[in-house]
């Protein structure tokens, strides 16, 4: 605890009481979920009405957020339930949903087409269909566009997004460019010319590829492609206009990117590489949040417990009876100290100037904690921990 | 169980498991492993990018096979470049790279979907046909994905009804389910959520995609410490009395806490993998949690020790 930690402390309390947007970024396995429900719950604890969007939540997690099933709507969830205390501010709010990538794609087209035919054929569209289950990118785009849609006409003060399980924390920021690319794609654009005129104006090499295509997968493949570019004729317009106001909201100034990380070196290499790509998109990261920190057990170097352990072992061994098993049990007693020691040096060492380096806000550390969370009071638990732990000078 | 056995049951081991579990690690140890019995082992890296490398001090992974070890070559094998290498031998060679920049291959890789996830399964094939190495070792995509990316030849079947991409997924069920060509190995840590989502990815892979799942590992276990370690401040001092040493009371009191909470851990994981025991009944390999570096060359090696001496247990039944 030091002197400068004030400074921090401040910035992840202004996120939890004056962010708006907050994206939970990281790889996969680091707790990101977790960490988001811990944030929205910190923030409905101040008094805000605040609202997580859950990827895909373990199932005890889940069920703790009255999270039966994928929803396309936020449900709140009743005060006792997750104030068990009563001490949180009155005004706190807190909703939780489970995104529905599938149905959150379908109101898109629904908000979008000109009128119900249209919506009706693209939705039964083979190739449309796949498009949520099979095009990387897109649980990552409408977790962006859910995003866009509470912020919009949510009346939210606080909305956590949780981001899809990658093994990189980087693909959430290709997703937009690929869905829209997608759509917009020129190749299969030439599809939607009337029967057979696109293999007059179409390239060599398209027309090469669409053979092949329809030779090596079925013909059948191509006339869905085709049927599905024919229906989305004329909605291309309004989709790319929502992906640049998505992208826009990721770029406002009331949207706080949170990376979430484990204090592995692989994990803070790629939060390093991380936060380069947003800053080429001009966006910063606010807050990096590292996980399942390991605790630390007194100030001892690990060397000299070593030491200290191997002497022990001599003892023991040179002795006999309750002399000899006692020097064995403090031997095995000092090596689990420095064992603890010798992680919690090394998993410092990571973080030795990691603001710096990634240039975030706040650097806070959320201590391991011997059980597993997947109720309010353990996120509470952690909602603490994390919020005393900040500390913002390396 | 020989290590030699071991390795030698199918040419091809899937190494599945949740994010953040192990995989590349598990995946390292065992190609380390085979490799000291003889055998030439190929790592391929079907997500690019991983940790893979650095562990071994190497260059970052390509499309190209690189030595990481003495008798362990490893490459990758992303959907994209297995798309790419399925167009190009298909005469698409000049407009490939250009169709992959436009985009046109995500809009084929949607229309049927699960055909990127043929393509690199149907390329593991060929290289185990080809006999490119004794084993190969895939480290295969996080847990959910990966039950899709087995299951994708089924779904295709039911999709594509003619041509080659067809003919080449029946090919990759009959790799896939045939346990003397091909296991999945599935990696775990003892904790609840990684163990829940094993045993449904257990569950899945095994009824729907019929392939032969291989022990698990449970990735990250606490070493035993041989000793109690219940204790507190009090019987601390009274052993250093016993044994005529000098504790003192802070130190007593640290080693306390660090003891309780090893123990408490501990008892987490056990109950943990006793869970996983009853719900899935196939035998379990415990790793170490490693205390003392980040992965490097010698790490793995010392889990290749541990994995060696826990196929060697696997004969005799464990609590």
């Amino acid at each position: 605890m030091n002197g400068s930690q004030s400074a921090t402390l401040s910035s992840m309390d202004e996120l939890a009481d004056h962010g708006h947007v907050v994206i939970c970024c990281g790889s996969g396995g680091v707790g990101k979920t977790t960490i988001a429900a811990v944030l929205a719950l910190e923030g409905a604890r101040r008094g805000r009405n605040a609202v997580v969007v859950t990827i895909d939540p373990a199932k005890r997690l889940a069920n703790a957020l009255g999270l039966d099933a994928l929803s396309d709507t936020a449900r709140e969830i009743d005060r006792p339930i997750w104030d068990s205390a009563g001490d949180s501010d009155p005004d706190g709010r807190f909703s939780a949903l489970m995104l529905d990538t599938k149905s959150t794609f379908d109101s898109l087209v629904t908000r979008y087409s000109a009128d119900s035919e249209q919506t009706r054929r693209i939705l039964a569209n083979r190739f449309y269909r796949n498009i949520s289950g099979a095009l990387s990118g897109t649980q990552e785009y409408m977790a962006m566009e859910k995003l866009h849609e509470l912020h919009e006409d949510g009346g939210y003060d606080l909305i956590v997004v949780d981001t899809p399980p990658t093994r990189h924390a980087l693909d959430f920021l290709d997703a937009p460019r690929r869905i829209t690319r997608l759509l917009d794609n020129r190749v299969f654009r030439l599809l939607m010319m009337p029967t057979r005129a696109y293999l007059r104006v179409a390239s060599m090499a398209v027309q090469t590829f669409l053979r092949t295509v329809s030779r090596v997968v079925g013909s059948e493949v191509i006339d869905d492609v085709v049927a599905f570019f024919r229906a989305f004729e004329g909605m291309e317009e309004g989709f790319r206009e929502r992906a640049a106001a998505v992208l826009e909201l990721l770029g406002d100034p009331a949207t706080r990117f949170v990376l979430v990380t484990s204090p592995s070196r692989d994990a803070v290499e790629e939060a390093r590489f991380f936060a380069r790509r947003l800053g080429e998109t001009d966006l910063a990261v606010h807050a990096l949040i590292v996980n399942r920190i390991h605790p630390r057990f007194g100030d001892e170097k690990p060397e000299g417990l070593r030491a200290r352990a191997v002497t022990l072992q001599a003892s023991a061994a040179e002795h006999t009876g309750d002399t000899a098993a006692a020097a064995a049990r403090l031997a095995a007693l000092y090596t689990n100290l420095a064992d603890f020691q010798e992680i919690a040096e090394r998993e410092r060492a990571h973080m030795e100037g990691v603001r710096e380096r990634i240039g975030s806000a706040a650097v806070a550390y959320v201590p391991f904690i011997a059980r597993d969370v997947h109720d309010f009071d353990s996120l509470h638990e952690v909602g603490t921990l994390l919020f005393a732990a900040a500390d913002g000078a390396e | 169980m020989e290590l030699e056995r071991f390795c030698s049951t199918s040419r091809v081991v899937i190494v599945a498991g949740k994010g953040g579990v192990g995989k590349t690690t598990v995946t390292a140890a065992l190609a380390v492993a085979a490799a000291r019995v003889g055998l030439s082992v190929l790592i391929v890296e079907v997500e690019g990018k991983s940790g893979l490398s650095a562990a071994f001090d190497r260059p970052e992974l390509t499309y190209d096979e690189a030595t990481l070890a003495p008798g362990v070559r490893a490459r990758t094998l992303t959907p994209d470049q297995a798309l790419l290498d399925y167009l190009q031998a298909h005469g698409l060679r000049r407009i490939s790279k250009r169709l992959a920049s436009s985009g046109a291959l995500d809009v084929v890789a949607t229309a049927v979907p699960g055909m990127s996830d043929i393509l690199v399964l149907g390329k593991v094939k060929s290289l185990e046909q080809e006999r490119v190495a004794d084993l190969i070792v895939i480290d295969a995509p996080a847990a959910g994905h990966a039950v899709n990316f087995l299951l994708s030849p089924r779904g295709l079947l039911d999709a594509v009804r003619v041509g080659p991409i067809r003919r080449q997924a029946a090919d990759v069920i009959e790799l896939l389910s045939d346990p003397s060509r091909c296991q999945v190995l599935l990696v775990t840590v003892p904790e609840e959520t990684p163990v829940n989502e094993l045993v449904d990815t257990a569950f899945a892979i095994e009824d729907r995609v019929g392939v032969s799942l291989a022990p698990v590992v449970v990735n990250g276990c606490l070493p035993d410490l041989g000793v109690e370690l219940d204790l507190d401040s009090a019987s601390i001092a009274r052993d250093a009395e016993l044994a005529d040493v000098f504790v003192s009371e802070r130190e007593a009191s640290d080693l306390a806490a660090a003891a309780t909470f090893r123990a408490k851990r501990r008892a987490l994981e056990l109950a943990q993998a006793t869970r996983l025991a009853k719900r899935l009944p196939l035998p379990q390999i415990r790793l170490p949690f490693l205390f003392t570096a980040d992965l490097g060359r010698a790490e793995i090696e010392h889990l290749a020790d541990e994995l060696t001496a826990g196929i060697a247990a696997l004969d005799t039944p464990r609590v």
